[in-house]
């Protein structure tokens, strides 16, 4: 009865934590589609992908404790794995003629596809991780800039891949607010399930307190590589996708602009906890959104006031800063959505 | 040996610039990615501001020690700035925390330059008598290489009696070897930080004029990748360590030049690739770097 018990109170405070996140940002999301203007749109999709592939990030770094910035490589990485799949039949042969012929001759259906991508992204991960991640700390996150370095030097003259520097254009455009946002629950509820898992737990314990970890039988090499394997797969969905929403990559896209964003992104929100992922992406996206709008001129009464161009970029760099000045810890202070307690007394209550 | 001379002028820029951020590194446990806008800073010091391709010369026309000083106490007061404004607030937080805001400080400076400059690459003429070649025993070396060595060597040496038979110097090596110590033992953290930074900008400033010469052009992201290459020096040679970090950022600018000239025309392209797979093997093997500095060895 107790083990029964215990268990219907992991899986709502499981289902808590999810919906704490997803419910909310489903609402956003709605009111925002709603609003009839392509550019909101379009701005909701592009942070609905990135809360994809930060909480992907948050999934290695905040569960390890290890700074990452080779992750975007798995973006690019998932983003021209999709390319192959499911990006123009006619032009295909030409552009990549470098691809097996059965790539070459069909066009995978998009979803499969999306899923495909995070997984070949995954198994890079795995290659890489192997070696990268037998370091520690410091050392490690450098390694891992190394790693989008050398991903960025490979894809940039692969021609006969990837187009080499120059951009593929022709991909399917069908990411609309709702599958982004589908996306963007399944990455939270991934997130949250591998946070409350043993695997979550253990990393988090070698994150807090290394020795005592491996004293207490954790192979923490072990740990870290399966971390690092299930964020590099949201990254290289979230690649997949966002190919998807401009029709158009380039090597240059996943590279130092992009990985900065997300992990600023990230920081922004708070480091260690899957919460922080969507806190900061919707933060930082609706800062640079205002401050867009604000850019293209607003109506003051009679008076049409527009801030000079390039501003944008100004008041988003002094929002992070500011944020990490006085907020260390990131908006939400890396905590969690906790189940009630009285939610939990009634669950308790309820089982007697 | 065209080729060797190629490496040594590479080699000698990626050290100073890993001097630099081997030098905050040691103090302050920071990698201060803004040392790339330092550099930047300094080279759009030398124009008059507007948005124009062909822009006029402004400090770069002056003679040359007030040009070069000008340069340098710009770039020094920016360096003291950012050192005061962003992070004086967050020291003490982990190394992480202080990348990333060092990042968004970049990102700041890259978007004021693009504002007040826009964003495309401007060529001016700057120094051109000095990329002419000088001849040396059969060789034709551009001069500015031969200027970037020099640079290079005085700085180093510079920067080694300093550090060594100044009470200053003596301070800063304290800070970097147990800041808390040393704070302890009458240290002032505040002045140490700070010197460190406008030490800092000094090395950004003469690399940004020694590029500009090199290049001719101004770009807005211009020292992103001397930064970035000088920074995996900094790692290869060992953080924390001045003279490893030299070594490091010789090794690095070498080995790449080196690689352009040897490797097989198919894998030339991935030349880069070569460069930071060695950066992760170096990591591996020796993950203190070439050089083991006491301050930084991790425990267990």
């Amino acid at each position: 009865m107790a083990a029964d018990r215990h268990r219907l109170i992991e899986f709502a405070s499981f289902v808590w934590s999810v919906a704490a996140l997803a419910l909310p940002l489903g609402v956003l999301v709605f009111l925002l589609s709603r609003s009839g203007s392509l550019a909101v749109e379009q701005t909701v999709i592009e942070a609905l992908i990135k809360i994809v592939a930060v909480v992907g990030l948050y999934v290695f770094i905040g569960n390890s404790g290890i700074m990452s910035f080779g992750h975007v490589a798995f973006m690019g990485i998932g983003a021209y794995a999709a390319a192959w799949q499911t990006c123009c039949p006619m032009l295909k042969p030409i552009v990549m003629s470098g691809l097996p012929d059965i790539l070459l001759q069909n066009t995978v259906p998009n979803f499969p596809a999306s899923v495909a991508s995070g997984l070949l992204a995954a198994a890079a991960a795995l290659a890489a991780g192997a070696v990268i991640l037998r370091l520690n700390g410091i050392a490690a996150s450098i390694a891992s800039f190394s790693l989008l370095f050398i991903v960025n030097v490979i894809y940039s003259n692969a021609d006969r891949f990837t187009q080499g520097v120059g951009s593929i254009v022709g991909l399917p455009v069908y990411v609309t607010p709702t599958v982004a946002y589908a996306w963007a629950c399944a990455a939270i509820a991934l997130a949250c399930l591998y946070h409350r898992s043993r695997f979550g737990v253990a990393l988090r314990a070698c994150r807090e307190d290394d020795v005592a970890a491996r004293a207490a039988g954790i192979n923490v090499y072990v740990q870290r590589l399966i971390a690092f394997v299930l964020s590099a797969f949201l990254l290289g969905v979230s690649g997949a996708l966002y190919g998807s929403l401009l029709g158009t990559i380039s090597v240059d896209t996943f590279f130092l602009d992009m990985t900065f964003m997300l992990v600023a992104m990230l920081v922004v929100g708070g480091v260690r906890s899957v919460a922080g992922a969507v806190v900061g992406v919707t933060a930082v996206s609706a800062v640079v959104e205002i401050f867009r709008q604000l850019q293209n001129g607003i109506e003051v009464g009679a008076f049409h006031v527009a801030l000079p161009a390039g501003f944008q970029g100004i008041a988003l760099a002094l929002f992070m800063l500011a944020v990490l000045i006085f907020r260390r810890e990131g908006i939400t202070g890396g905590h969690e959505a906790i189940l009630p307690e009285r939610l939990r007394r009634a669950l308790l209550a309820l089982k007697k | 040996m065209q080729s060797l001379v190629d490496a040594a002028a590479t080699g000698s820029l990626y050290a100073l610039v890993a001097l630099a951020i081997g030098l905050v590194f040691g103090v302050m446990r920071l990698i201060n990615f803004a040392q790339a806008d330092y550099i930047t800073i300094g080279a759009y010091a030398l124009i008059v501001p507007s948005a124009s391709t062909v822009p006029t010369l402004f400090i770069g026309a002056w003679p040359m020690p007030l040009m070069v000083a000008a340069v340098a106490l710009v770039v020094v007061l920016v360096a003291l700035a950012t050192e005061r404004l962003a992070f004086r607030p967050l020291r003490g937080t982990d190394p992480s925390t202080l990348l990333v805001s060092s990042f968004a400080l970049s990102f700041l400076f890259q978007q004021t330059i693009m504002l007040i400059f826009n964003s495309r690459p401007k060529s001016i003429e700057f120094g051109s008598a000095l990329a002419a070649a000088v001849e040396i025993a059969g060789l034709r070396v551009p001069g500015v290489q031969l200027l970037t060595m020099a640079t290079t060597i005085v700085a180093g040496t510079l920067l080694v009696f300093f550090l060594r038979y100044t009470a200053l110097g003596v301070e800063i090596r304290a800070a970097a070897e147990d800041f808390t110590m040393a704070q302890l033992l009458g240290v002032r953290a505040n002045r140490v930080i700070a010197v460190s930074f406008a030490i800092s900008g000094l090395l950004g400033a003469s690399v940004s004029l020694l590029l500009v010469v090199q290049t001719g052009t101004l770009d807005y992201r211009m020292g992103i990748m001397p930064v970035i290459y000088g920074f995996f020096a900094t790692v290869i040679g060992g953080m924390g360590s001045l003279p490893a970090a030299a070594l490091g950022g010789f090794l690095v600018g070498a080995a790449s030049q080196l690689l352009q000239a040897w490797l097989p025309p198919d894998l030339r392209p991935f030349r880069d690739a070569f460069v930071f797979g060695f950066v992760i093997a170096v990591l591996l093997f020796r993950p203190e770097g070439l050089a083991r500095p006491r301050a930084m060895r991790e425990r267990v």
